[in-house]
């Protein structure tokens, strides 16, 4: 046999056995992320998605923010003191215009901040009726999505877990509310409402919020449950089916805590993306509300109720109508896009 | 050893019937049955297996034995004990456990192994104070080679093996008496499959567990199982000593089942004749009058159409379902 | 000429979380009517090796370097229209899952059919007539009646039958079988093991089967091939393998399978985890859990060494015992190779 030669320097030490540690060293564990972590780096990487998330923060703060700090309030009329007659200087102001009355203060070395966008047919600074009708917009986006949220986790977790007859009749309201056509049934219940409640409201402690709004509130929580409460449904269905659930079964855990312990959090990231697509759902719809009249009173602005009062001098004052249109419209978009964002990176089928 | 063979029953079956009704049309349903007619005893101590393919039922039984399925018919004996109400119910869950197949759906992925292993306690509320709960889990993770600083981690950052012996602890957490193992090892690679074979064989001696091993590798369960079970198609169709069964089966569906199995030896496989079945397993909504294994069967006669045959003692500790059992033999 | 010839292979899958490397220099030939089994565990590559053979990867994933040539024609980087005109046609695969592989919208006639209209000039009627003719083959019973059935109307076996039926419209000169029967219950099993021999000597077409059956190995196979963690450990006849194993893996994977012992003697496994493919050492990847592991393994990956005409292994442990036989020399002079000397 022809002695063979090694492709390699190799001498004879190098064939003693290895020690444990030399073995353990050659393995090294993975960084160990998080289902979430790793969501957030997918998410991260979605430019568009960091983008619309960055412009709704901005838009939040600014409309938090800018209220406070800006010397018009939004229903402060500037040409009305009581006991005086009207000022009609401040009204219908340009852009950046000053009305004769701030004339003669600035005249007189008085400091007038600048209206930005004018102001509107009342005398108000129409930028922070702006900055502000976006603060009320979205918070009825946003708490009307919670409402929206518990309500129809609840009765999907119930139905989804329980099965059978309950699951069967809490189906078939879901479907009933389901075919009814939403935009029909939201402007005839708000309408209603505004009348039924309108006096109670305004005579108690809530009558700060507005009684359209209480309303609105009351409308989201009766119609806009169902698509929550199908997805959670779905949700629950499948993953009743998964072992864990059934080992979790097996040493006797009762139907409230698996739903509590492994149901819920296991359909979080889903809640969660329908969350962040509803919010503009919600928004949207008390825009158009608003517009038609049947979203919040007056003085309080939204971008809808903005947009509606626009209407009357839309030949001379275009942009009054432009402004909150835009703003929903970027609202919308962004919460839209980001949401797309978060299903992309949360979503595990798409693993 | 000598303690399996005290007949002390842990657990007995009696006529255990489980039927499904399973939709077939509008407002029409159909009896699956998956269990149909099941006896058996396990003694304290003991290992018994349970094999056969798919719906013969033995997964059914598995879960049935825990309750996770109501019995449609027949009795479940534990301990001395009839499980009959809530009450029975709440001690055997505490005297009981299972350990399931896939180590993926097994394990809740946003829990900790920790919060996993602990949950049979958290239900039962067997510690009051934090302290104890987690001396227990961390002495649970050292019954299964798991190192104690995994505790805070998440399921998805273990391998298959590892995650299967995080449902291991999680079953003795109740300190039970009585282990259903459904599969345990089926999903894993071969090389660690073996690694959990043997935990289970230790923690059985150490613990004194008595286990139901149900699993469709015979190979594995002749390795673990003290008796061996045959079903198909909701009945057991033979029941014997575990070497007996694999050298010398009685029943027409033991032979084929065991010949079929490929042995991971070429000069074996090469000499061994098969007996290859012609046709599929029947469903079980549809399953054939008397004996369920006679449309398959090389033996069959009109008897089999007839009536199922008894479950008899052919030798010691040797059943046999089957009318012809003694000819073939 | 071997009919399928595989050198150097290295497949890589571009994952958020880094390169994987799948597979990772490996090399095999294939003979024609030969049963070629491959056996490995789950990351072991076994899968993506078949896949790259027909370039049916995901996504992400890419045939880095190597060369994959059948009967002398070049596939990588041959591009679509070849690989087209390959598949379905000269090899064919079936895969693990019969349910999820047939499309439970079309008949089985007109899935057969399409495999068959696709690749050969036959008509409408000679397609139908090839495909009964082939679900017969498959041992179907009233195959006409079949024809007409869809996907969920048959059961477990039956869609693997149809399956098998389906790979061998064309007569490919391959056949590669994923894990064909791991979904299916041992008798079942039993019976498409069978029909694949019996066909595979009746039609002469060499068969890839890739399984973690070792069992199911010694049945079928002529040749195995071993890996783990994207390279070949051993590779030799089925008897050899079983035998005469030269790798660690090798020898742990056959102490560890339950065999007549009872469970009073314990069973043998591979301590350890299967290993990371994001994190390959850099030395031989088995290392980690091998008991048997020397300094020389945890540095350099262990080069493929012939131990007889019919058996090729990477272990460090052969040259070891070579160097202990006096058959293999360290360092020696370089003015001293002898003819053959120079390789491994």
């Amino acid at each position: 046999m022809s002695k063979k030669l090694l492709s390699l320097q190799l001498d004879l030490d190098d064939f003693i056995p290895a020690t444990d540690e030399e073995k353990k060293y050659m393995v090294q564990m993975r960084q160990s992320t998080t289902f979430f972590r790793d969501g957030v780096k997918r998410l991260l990487k979605n430019k568009v998605a960091t983008a619309s998330f960055i412009i709704i923060v901005l838009i939040t703060l600014l409309s938090i923010i800018l209220p406070m700090i800006w010397p018009y309030s939004y229903d402060a009329m500037l040409g009305v003191s009581p006991g005086k007659p009207v000022d009609a200087s401040y009204n219908n102001l340009r852009p950046f215009e000053y009305g004769a009355t701030e004339k003669k203060l600035i005249e007189q070395g008085e400091k007038v901040f600048p209206h930005i966008l004018g102001t509107d047919s009342s005398g108000r600074d129409y930028f922070i009726r702006v900055v502000y009708g976006t603060r009320i917009s979205l918070a009825v986006g946003f708490f009307a999505s919670i409402i929206v949220l518990v309500i129809g986790m609840t009765i999907g977790s119930i139905a989804g877990y329980a099965g059978g007859k309950v699951d069967l009749i809490i189906m078939r309201i879901v479907d009933i509310i389901y075919s009814l056509p939403d935009m029909l049934m939201v402007i005839l219940l708000a309408s209603v409402l505004r009348v039924a409640l309108g006096e109670q409201i305004d005579n108690s402690a809530l009558s700060k919020i507005g009684s359209n709004i209480i309303s609105l509130f009351i409308v989201f929580g009766v119609l806009y449950w169902v698509s929550m409460a199908r997805l959670i449904r779905g949700q629950i269905l499948s993953l009743r089916e998964q072992e864990y659930v059934l080992a979790a079964q097996s040493t006797g855990a009762k139907g409230s805590w698996i739903i509590r312990k492994h149901l819920i959090p296991n359909s979080i990231s889903v809640v969660i993306i329908s969350t962040a697509l509803q919010i503009p759902n919600a928004i949207f719809t008390e825009s158009y509300l608003s517009f038609l009249g049947l979203g919040v009173n007056a003085p309080m602005p939204s971008l809808g109720s903005l947009a509606s009062e626009a209407l009357n001098g839309l030949a001379s004052y275009p942009y009054r109508l432009v402004v909150p249109a835009v703003v929903i419209s970027l609202i919308v978009l962004s919460l839209n896009l980001f949401g797309d964002g978060l299903r992309d990176a949360f979503d595990p089928k798409l693993n | 050893m000598s303690s399996k063979n005290n007949n002390n029953p842990l657990v007995e079956v009696k006529d255990l019937k489980v039927y499904f009704d399973i939709n077939v049309g509008f407002l029409k349903t159909k009896p699956l049955k998956a269990v149909d007619g099941v006896s058996f005893s396990i003694n304290k101590g003991e290992t018994l297996g349970l094999v056969g393919e798919s719906g013969c039922g033995k997964t059914t039984v598995g879960r049935t034995l825990l309750h996770l399925y109501k019995p449609t018919d027949g009795e479940i004996w534990f301990d001395g004990r009839k499980i009959e109400n809530k009450e029975d119910l709440q001690i055997l869950r505490k005297k009981a456990a299972m350990v399931f197949q896939d180590p993926y759906s097994s394990l809740n992925p946003r829990m900790t192994v920790s919060d996993i292993i602990g949950e049979p306690l958290d239900v039962h509320r067997m510690y009051s104070n934090k302290q104890e709960r987690r001396e227990r889990i961390l002495e649970l993770m050292d019954y299964v080679g798991l190192n104690s600083e995994h505790a805070s981690r998440y399921a998805h950052e273990f391998s298959g093996g590892q995650r299967q012996r995080i449902g291991i602890a999680r079953a003795l957490a109740v300190n039970p008496d009585f282990i259903v193992c459904d599969e345990p090892v089926s999903a894993l690679d071969v090389s660690i499959q073996a690694q959990v074979i043997n935990m289970f064989v230790e923690l059985q001696e150490k613990l004194g567990l008595t286990y139901l091993f149900i699993a469709h590798d015979i190979l594995v369960v002749r390795h673990i199982s003290d008796r061996i079970a045959v079903m198909y198609l909701g009945k057991v169709v033979e029941l014997a000593d575990a070497k007996e069964i694999y050298d010398q089966p009685l029943h027409p569906y033991s032979k084929s089942l065991l010949s079929a199995v490929p042995i991971p030896d070429p000069e074996t496989a090469r000499k061994s004749k098969r007996i290859v079945l012609s046709g599929d397993i029947p469903s079980p909504l549809d399953t054939p009058s008397g004996c369920p294994f006679r449309t398959r069967c090389p033996y069959a006669i009109d008897k089999c159409a007839e009536s199922m045959p008894p479950f008899e003692e052919v030798s010691k500790g040797h059943y046999v379902a089957c009318h012809r059992v003694k000819e073939i033999n | 000429m071997a009919l399928l010839e595989i050198k150097d292979l290295h497949v890589s899958f571009y994952t958020d979380a880094g390169e994987v490397k799948a597979v990772n220099g490996i090399s095999f030939d294939l003979e024609r009517g030969k049963v070629l089994g491959i056996v490995g565990e789950s990351g072991s590559g076994k899968s993506v090796t078949a896949y790259s053979v027909l370039q049916i990867l995901e996504n992400n994933g890419r045939i880095v370097s190597g060369s994959i040539r059948i009967d002398g024609q070049e596939l990588v980087g041959a591009g679509e229209k070849v690989m087209k005109t390959i598949r379905g046609n000269k090899i064919s695969i079936i895969f693990q899952d019969p349910m999820t592989s047939l499309n439970p919208t079309y008949t089985i006639g007109r899935q057969i059919m399409e495999a068959i209209l696709l690749h050969t000039d036959r008509t409408k009627e000679q397609a139908y007539e090839r495909a009964v003719e082939m679900l017969r083959l498959v041992n179907i019973n009233e195959p006409e009646k079949r024809m007409k059935q869809y996907p969920f109307e048959l059961s477990g076996g039956m869609r693997q039958r149809v399956m098998i039926a389906m790979a061998l419209a064309c007569e490919p000169d391959i056949l590669i079988a994923d894990e064909p029967t791991t979904a299916l219950d041992v008798t079942i099993q039993a019976q498409i093991l069978e029909l694949m021999k019996s066909l595979q000597e009746e039609l002469g077409m060499a068969i890839i089967l890739i399984t973690h059956d070792l069992g199911v190995v010694a049945q079928m196979c002529d040749e195995v091939i071993v890996m783990y963690a994207g390279s070949i450990c051993e590779q030799g006849t089925v008897d050899e393998i079983f035998y005469n194993p030269r790798h660690e893996y090798t020898k742990g994977l056959l102490n560890s399978i339950p065999t007549t012992a009872t469970k009073d003697q314990k069973l043998k496994p591979i301590s350890g985890t299967p290993i990371d493919l994001l994190n390959l050492p850099k030395g031989c990847p088995f290392a980690p859990r091998c008991e048997n592991a020397m300094k020389v393994c945890i540095n350099h990956p262990a080069e493929p060494m012939v131990i007889n005409e019919n058996h090729v292994a990477a272990c460090w442990m052969n040259v070891k015992k070579g160097i202990e036989d006096g058959n293999i020399v360290l360092n020696s002079k370089a003015d001293d190779i002898k003819e053959g000397g120079g390789q491994l």
